[in-house]
C-alpha cells in the first residue's frame, strides 16, 4: 500500500508488459462535433443489457411510456432497471436477436416514439453533498447506470463495496484504435464529466482521483486540464500511446506501478475504476434525474460516407445508425460492434444499441481486410511478447485446441482480457482470442455441467432413500396387518365356546318348543287320560311333575335365548346399517369410474393413432 | 541352532505384524470404496441405465470391478477420456451397443394430451416430474437430466426430448454455426425484367 502511495505521489508512469502499436485511426471520426440521432421507428430495448439478472418487466403491450420511465424493476442489487429512451407507446415485449457476435433471441421491449419526447416527472438534485453515499447510491442504481467502457458492470455494485478506496481512477485513455466516443465526450463535456468525478470520489470516500488520458488525444487533455484546474485532488496523468493502456489492470499498473494480482479486483489494493462516460451518466442521473437512456457511439470506417460521434439513444438499430451516416455497403460488407481489436462482426444489423456499445466500425476491405486462412503455429513466441498479462499465448492455443481443460486453468486463461494483442502480431494468422473465448465458454459450461450432475446425484440418492423407506414402511405395515390378523384369530378363537353355547342357546329354545309341544300335548293326553281315569297312577303323577318342571326350566332356557338372539339381532341390524353407509360411499366413485373408462377410451385412441403411425412408418 | 534362531525370528516379526495388519483393517476400515466415489464424480448424473446398469453409482461400482469404461453415451468421449486418466487404461471409443452420444435434451410432457397416470414420475430417476394421479404432470426442467426413461412408459406419447437450448450464457463462440446473414450489398432485391 504504501509503495502504491509513493509512486502515486511522485507522479510517475510506469511500463506493462507486452503491448501493440497499431495503427489509430481515429482521424476523420474525432474531428466531428458530437450530434443527436433522431429516433427510429422502433427502438429495441434487450431486458438485459449488462453482467446479472434481467428485471422484471412492468410495462405492458399497448401502453404509453414517458422519457425516463422505467421500463422493468431489477431486484435490489440484481440488475440494473431499463427505461424509457424517449416517450411513445410499447409496441410489443418480443424476442430480438442480441447485440452479440451469436446474435440469439433475447427478450425485449420494442417501442414506437410519439416524437413528443415528452419527460416524466423530474427531481433534478441542486447539491448532491446534503444527500449521504446510500441515498446517492440508490439514485445511480434507479438510473440503471453501467459501466459504459466496456462490459457494463453495474456501476452502483461496484461502488457499494465496502472497503476503503484511496484512489479512484477515471478511465479515459480509450486506446483501441478508430473508437473516440470518450474523446469527443471529453472534449465537448469536461464539466459535466469533472462534477461525475466528484459525486464518485464523494461516494468512494477516495483521497485522490487519477484521471488518466492517452497522449494521442490532446485537445481533450487541454479540456480536462481546464476543467480540473480548481480542484486540488484531481490529477491528469498523461500516459502514453499504446495498446491495451485502457485495459483496468493494465492502467492500475501504469499509474501504480503495481500489478493487480491475479484473480483478485483492484479494490483489494484500495482502487476503484470509472470510464469517463460513466462519470459522464452518473453526473446526469445524480444531478438532473436522468436515467441512462443515451450514449455517445463512434460511426466509423471507409464504408460510411460521414463518419463521426453521435449522442444514440439506446435501442437504436444499427441499421438507423448505418443510414443516418451514409451507409455504402459494398460486397460481403462486414459491420462490426466494438472495435477491431475486441469487438465482434455482427450476424445481422437489426440489432439495437445497447448500454456496452460503444463503436459501430464498417470498414472497407482494403482498411481492414477480413482474416485469411489460420497457418499451423510456427513458435515464433511474437505472442508472448505483447501479452499485457504476461501469459504464453502459444501454449494457451494447444492446450485449447487438445481442449485440456485443467491445464488451461494452471496456465491462468481466466486471466486473459482478450485483448486481441497476440493475434493482431501472430504471422499465421491464427485467431487466438478465439479459441481462449472458446475455451472460456467451454469451462465455465463444464462448470455448471458439474454443478447440474451434483444436484442430479443429489436427487437420485434422495429418491432411492425415499424408495427404501416407503418399501420399509410398506413391509412394517403388511408385518402389522398380519400380527393384527392374528391377534384377531386367537381372540374369535377363545370366544368360539361363548358363541357355541350362545348356539346352544339357540338350538335349545327350539329343544324347548318341542319340549313345551311334546309337554302340551302330554299334559292334554294326561289330562284326557285323567279325564277317562280320574283315581291316575302314582307314576303316571310323577311323570307328569317332572315333565312340567322340565317344561318350566326349558321355558326359562328359551328365555334366555330369545334374549341373547334379540341382542344379536340388533348388532346384527347396526352392522347391517353400516355396509348401507359403505355401499353409499362406493357408490360415490362412480363418476370416476366414468372418467376413467374415458381415459382408457383416450389410451385405445391413441394406441391405435401409434399402432397407424407405426404401420405408416413401416409402409 | 542358528536357524532355529532365525525362523523362531522370523514367525514372531511375521505375527507382530500380522497383528498390527490385522487390527489396522478393523481399526481403519473405509466405508466404501474411494475409486467408486471418484468414477461417480466422473459420471454424468443422468441416472439414465443406458449402460446396462440402474443408475450411475452402480455403474461406477461395476467400472471398480473391471467393467468396461465406454458404456456411457451421455458422458461421451469426455468422460471416456476422464475415466481412463482415472483408471489408469486406455481411452476407448464409445460402445455404440449403449447408444450415442447426441446433444443434451429435456423432456418436455404435452401437457393437454396428458392423461395424468404418473406413470412417468415413477420412471424418473431424479423425481424431476411433478404431478398426482389423474392431474395433468409437467418436468422441471431445470431438474431434467434428459435420460429418456419417462418417454418409454408414456401411454399416451406425449412425451418429447427437445434439444437445449442455446442461451447466451451457454454459446460457445462457434462462429462458423452463426448464420451469417448481414446486410449484402448483393442481397438487396433487384427486379428482374423477363
Amino acid at each position: 500500500m504504501q509503495d502504491i502511495k509513493q509512486f502515486v505521489e511522485s507522479g510517475q508512469i510506469a511500463r506493462f508488459p507486452g503491448g501493440i502499436h497499431p495503427p489509430e485511426r481515429k482521424q476523420p471520426a474525432s474531428e466531428q462535433p458530437l450530434s443527436r440521432v433522431p429516433y427510429a421507428a422502433e427502438l429495441i430495448l434487450p431486458l438485459r443489457q449488462h453482467i446479472g439478472l434481467s428485471g422484471q418487466c412492468t410495462v405492458a403491450v399497448g401502453e404509453r411510456v414517458l422519457k425516463g420511465q422505467p421500463l422493468t424493476d431489477a431486484a435490489l442489487h440484481q440488475g440494473l432497471p431499463l427505461h424509457a429512451p424517449t416517450s411513445g407507446t410499447v409496441k410489443a415485449i418480443e424476442q430480438r436477436p442480441m447485440s452479440h457476435a451469436s446474435g440469439l433471441p433475447e427478450q425485449a421491449i420494442i417501442i414506437s416514439p410519439d416524437g413528443e419526447d415528452e419527460w416524466r416527472e423530474r427531481h433534478p438534485l441542486v447539491d448532491y453533498q446534503q444527500h449521504d453515499k446510500a441515498e446517492l447510491l440508490d439514485i445511480i442504481q434507479a438510473a440503471g447506470v453501467a459501466g459504459l467502457g466496456g462490459a457494463g458492470f453495474p456501476t452502483s455494485q461496484k461502488l457499494a463495496q465496502q472497503k476503503p478506496v484511496s484512489y479512484l481512477i477515471i478511465n479515459g485513455v480509450e486506446c483501441e484504435p478508430y473508437i473516440c466516443a470518450d474523446d469527443r465526450l471529453m472534449r465537448e463535456y469536461a464539466q459535466a464529466i469533472v462534477l461525475g468525478m466528484r459525486i464518485l470520489a464523494y461516494i468512494t470516500g477516495a483521497d485522490t482521483t487519477l484521471l488518466a488520458i492517452e497522449d494521442n488525444k490532446p485537445e481533450a487533455i487541454e479540456s480536462m486540464r481546464v476543467a480540473i484546474a480548481e480542484y486540488d485532488d484531481i490529477e491528469l496523468r498523461v500516459v502514453p500511446t499504446k495498446y491495451p493502456s485502457g485495459g483496468e489492470k493494465q492502467l492500475i499498473q501504469l499509474l501504480t506501478g503495481h500489478e493487480v494480482p491475479s484473480k483478485q479486483l483492484p479494490i483489494e489494493m484500495g482502487i476503484i475504476m470509472q470510464n469517463v462516460g460513466t462519470a459522464f451518466a452518473v453526473k446526469e442521473a445524480v444531478i438532473d434525474d436522468k436515467p441512462l437512456i443515451e450514449r455517445v457511439v463512434t460511426l466509423t470506417g471507409e464504408c460510411i460516407e460521414h463518419p463521426g460521434n453521435v449522442w444514440a439513444p439506446l435501442g437504436t438499430p444499427v441499421d438507423a445508425l448505418l443510414d443516418y451516416a451514409g451507409f455504402k455497403p459494398e460486397k460481403d460488407q462486414r459491420v462490426i460492434m466494438g472495435g477491431p481489436m475486441m469487438g465482434f462482426t455482427l450476424p445481422i444489423t437489426a440489432v439495437p444499441v445497447v448500454k456496452t456499445t460503444n463503436c459501430i466500425l464498417v470498414p472497407s476491405k482494403q482498411e481492414l481486410p477480413p482474416p485469411g486462412d489460420e497457418m499451423a503455429c510456427i513458435r515464433c513466441g511474437a505472442c508472448a511478447e505483447v501479452c499485457p498479462a504476461s501469459l504464453q499465448p502459444q501454449q494457451l492455443q494447444w492446450l485449447a485446441k487438445a481442449k485440456d481443460y485443467p491445464a488451461l486453468e494452471e496456465n491462468n486463461l481466466f486471466d486473459c482480457i482478450e485483448c486481441g494483442a497476440c493475434a493482431f502480431v501472430c504471422p499465421s494468422e491464427i485467431p487466438l482470442v478465439h479459441y481462449y473465448r472458446q475455451a472460456k465458454s467451454q469451462i465455465r459450461n463444464q462448470a455448471r455441467e458439474q454443478a447440474k450432475a451434483e444436484l442430479a446425484k443429489q436427487r437420485f440418492e434422495a429418491r432411492q432413500a425415499r424408495l427404501e423407506r416407503e418399501k420399509e414402511e410398506r413391509l412394517e405395515r403388511h408385518r402389522k396387518a398380519a400380527e393384527a390378523r392374528k391377534q384377531m384369530q386367537q381372540q374369535q378363537a377363545e370366544e368360539a365356546p361363548q358363541q357355541e353355547a350362545s348356539h346352544d342357546g339357540k338350538s335349545s329354545a327350539v329343544a324347548a318348543a318341542i319340549a313345551r309341544a311334546k309337554a302340551k300335548k302330554a299334559a292334554q293326553e294326561g289330562g284326557n287320560a285323567a279325564a277317562e281315569q280320574p283315581t291316575g297312577s302314582q307314576p303316571e303323577e310323577k311323570s307328569k311333575k317332572s315333565a312340567a318342571v322340565a317344561a318350566a326350566i326349558e321355558r326359562a332356557k328359551a328365555k334366555k335365548a330369545a334374549q341373547q338372539a334379540a341382542s344379536e339381532s340388533e348388532a346384527g341390524a347396526d352392522r347391517s346399517a353400516g355396509s348401507e353407509a359403505s355401499d353409499e360411499a362406493t357408490a360415490q366413485p362412480r363418476p370416476a369410474q366414468d372418467k376413467s373408462a374415458a381415459v382408457a377410451a383416450a389410451i385405445a385412441r391413441a394406441k391405435k393413432k401409434k399402432q397407424a403411425r407405426d404401420q405408416e412408418d413401416k409402409q | 541352532m542358528s536357524f532355529v534362531v532365525g525362523l523362531l525370528a522370523i514367525g514372531a516379526l511375521a505375527l507382530i505384524f500380522g497383528l498390527i495388519l490385522g487390527f489396522a483393517a478393523i481399526k481403519f476400515k473405509v466405508e466404501s470404496d474411494p475409486i467408486v466415489e471418484q468414477i461417480d464424480e466422473i459420471l454424468p448424473q443422468t441416472q439414465c441405465g443406458q449402460c446396462g446398469y440402474p443408475g450411475c453409482r452402480p455403474y461406477a461400482e461395476a467400472i471398480a470391478n473391471g467393467d468396461e469404461i465406454n458404456k456411457c453415451p451421455p458422458g461421451g468421449e469426455a468422460t471416456i477420456k476422464k475415466l481412463a486418466d482415472l483408471m489408469g487404461v486406455e481411452a476407448k471409443p464409445l460402445d455404440s451397443a449403449h447408444g450415442e452420444e447426441s446433444v443434451k435434451k429435456v423432456a418436455v410432457i404435452r401437457e393437454d394430451e396428458c392423461i395424468g397416470c404418473t406413470k412417468c414420475i415413477q420412471a424418473c430417476p431424479v423425481d424431476a416430474i411433478l404431478g398426482a394421479a389423474k392431474q395433468m404432470h409437467t418436468v422441471i426442467e431445470h431438474e431434467c437430466t434428459g435420460c429418456d426413461l419417462c418417454v418409454e412408459p408414456c401411454p399416451v406419447d406425449c412425451i418429447d426430448m427437445v434439444e437445449v437450448e442455446t442461451k447466451p450464457e451457454t454459446w460457445q463462440w462457434n462462429l462458423d454455426s452463426v448464420k451469417q446473414n448481414i446486410y449484402k450489398a448483393d442481397t438487396i432485391p433487384v427486379k428482374v425484367v423477363e
